[in-house]
């Protein structure tokens, strides 16, 4: 690992200072403590590995061959729009959304009386409404296999229109929220950002969020990163199923 | 042994070696390549996210550091492509403002490196960066990057010879900001 590759024409005394004052300049990055979203991308993308690998052991071979073969037409379009999404996603209109989420989960998850406007036992007409404001098919994620019930819904306004958050909770009281909303028309629908999920801490609660399609997701709640990040992935896949 | 392989022994070994324990090394190159903290730790963000969408185009059991270090370049040049202003932009003036207060000789050196390393083109820095902090062989760098190993070898003792010329040139450079030196 410290052998230095040496430039084959070159005084190796010389190499070896400049070699030494490149690994010093930027040496403590090493030991930093590693930032939460850059965690949450690399455990992301490790259990994509490993689901991805999984599957290829079940698929067999033929399936394997299909995949390859529309996985390599869907990169030729999705080289360029992963690029744009992951522009997009740093972009001031997704900023104030996740901003709008937390600070929506700050004001409403500790309300006692009206934590929502439409209760669970109106979940069909929650949808709905919701769906018809936001002009997109809405589906309400069940997240009862995680331990946690449906409150409702309400409508909120955002920076493009409507905005919609569910609420969810857990037999101990504590609460989670998803918000959603379009991220206007600088969010081509051609653009979509595949499963980048991203965790943020810039509002008042954490939210991990996530951009589809044009509309933004953030799944907001006062837990660990993991809890936050694997119900997430869990809301993104149920969402992801009933969309396709 | 190594006919009874299975697929979970694969899966083994590669839960062994996670992304995470990249993700340092990654950061580190970033920063070097770019110059810019939180310019870095988004390219790194964008290089695992791109990561997780093409483990197809990852072969179990290669090396996954070389490989993400492909992703990464791949993810730098198409942002250098998109916004090439921000090469100009690299360094911040506030971070260099605050680092030039101290007094530790060897902080500015640092400074000076980086700055000198901002000058050098986008592909004899990458070149130099893989193969001094990474210990990468001229045919991983020449793969990291899809050139030729010959490229990689010219563009490395280009990069050197330059860095160097910049580095002995620096006192010039500097002094002519006199205002921010009159800070130390």
């Amino acid at each position: 690992m410290n052998t230095p590759t040496l430039p084959p024409d070159d005084d190796p005394a010389a190499w070896q200072a400049q070699r030494d004052a490149l690994r010093r300049l930027h040496r403590e990055v090493l030991d930093e403590p590693i930032p939460p979203a850059l965690l949450a991308a690399a455990g992301l993308a490790d259990e994509q590995r490993g689901r991805q690998a999984r599957w290829m052991r079940w698929g067999g071979m033929a399936a394997g061959i299909a995949l390859a073969f529309g996985a390599g037409w869907l990169a030729n379009t999705q080289w360029a729009a992963s690029q744009a999404g992951a522009a997009l996603s740093r972009a001031p209109a997704t900023r104030e959304f996740v901003h709008a989420a937390s600070v929506a989960h700050a004001v409403y998850a500790p309300e006692k009386r009206h934590p929502v406007e439409v209760a669970a036992a109106e979940r069909q007409h929650l949808a709905q409404w919701l769906s018809k404001r936001l002009d997109k098919p809405l589906q309400v994620p069940d997240l009862s296999a995680e331990g946690y019930a449906l409150v409702g819904g309400r409508l909120l306004p955002g920076s493009e229109g409507a905005r919609a958050q569910f609420m969810f909770e857990r037999a101990g009281g504590e609460r989670i929220t998803l918000y959603i909303g379009s991220l206007g028309p600088g969010a081509d629908p051609s653009r979509s950002e595949e499963a980048s999920f991203r965790l943020s801490a810039e509002g008042p609660v954490p939210s991990f969020y996530w951009v589809d399609r044009g509309f933004g997701y953030a799944l907001t709640g006062a837990l660990s990163r993991d809890a936050l990040l694997s119900l997430a992935t869990v809301v993104h896949r149920q969402l992801e199923k009933t969309a396709g | 042994m190594q006919q009874t392989t299975t697929i979970d022994d694969l899966l083994h070994f590669m839960d062994s070696r996670l992304l995470v324990d990249h993700i340092p090394s990654l950061r580190r190159y970033a920063r070097a390549l770019t110059g810019d903290r939180w310019a870095a730790d988004d390219l790194v963000q964008d290089t695992l996210e791109r990561a997780c969408s093409k483990w197809r185009l990852w072969i179990v059991g290669s090396d996954l550091r070389a490989w993400l270090f492909t992703v990464m370049h791949n993810v730098f040049v198409s942002q250098a492509r998109r916004s090439p202003a921000t090469r100009a932009a690299a360094v911040d003036i506030d971070d260099v403002v605050h680092e030039l207060r101290s007094v530790d000789s060897q902080r500015d050196q640092a400074i000076d490196l980086q700055r000198c390393l901002l000058l050098l083109p986008e592909e004899q820095r990458a070149v130099l960066l893989l193969v001094a902090l990474e210990d990468l062989s001229y045919a991983q760098v020449a793969k990291v990057l899809g050139i030729p190993a010959g490229t990689v070898m010219s563009r490395l003792s280009r990069a050197r010879a330059r860095l160097q010329d910049l580095m002995d040139g620096t006192p010039p450079a500097v002094a002519a900001h006199p205002g921010l030196r009159r800070l130390k």
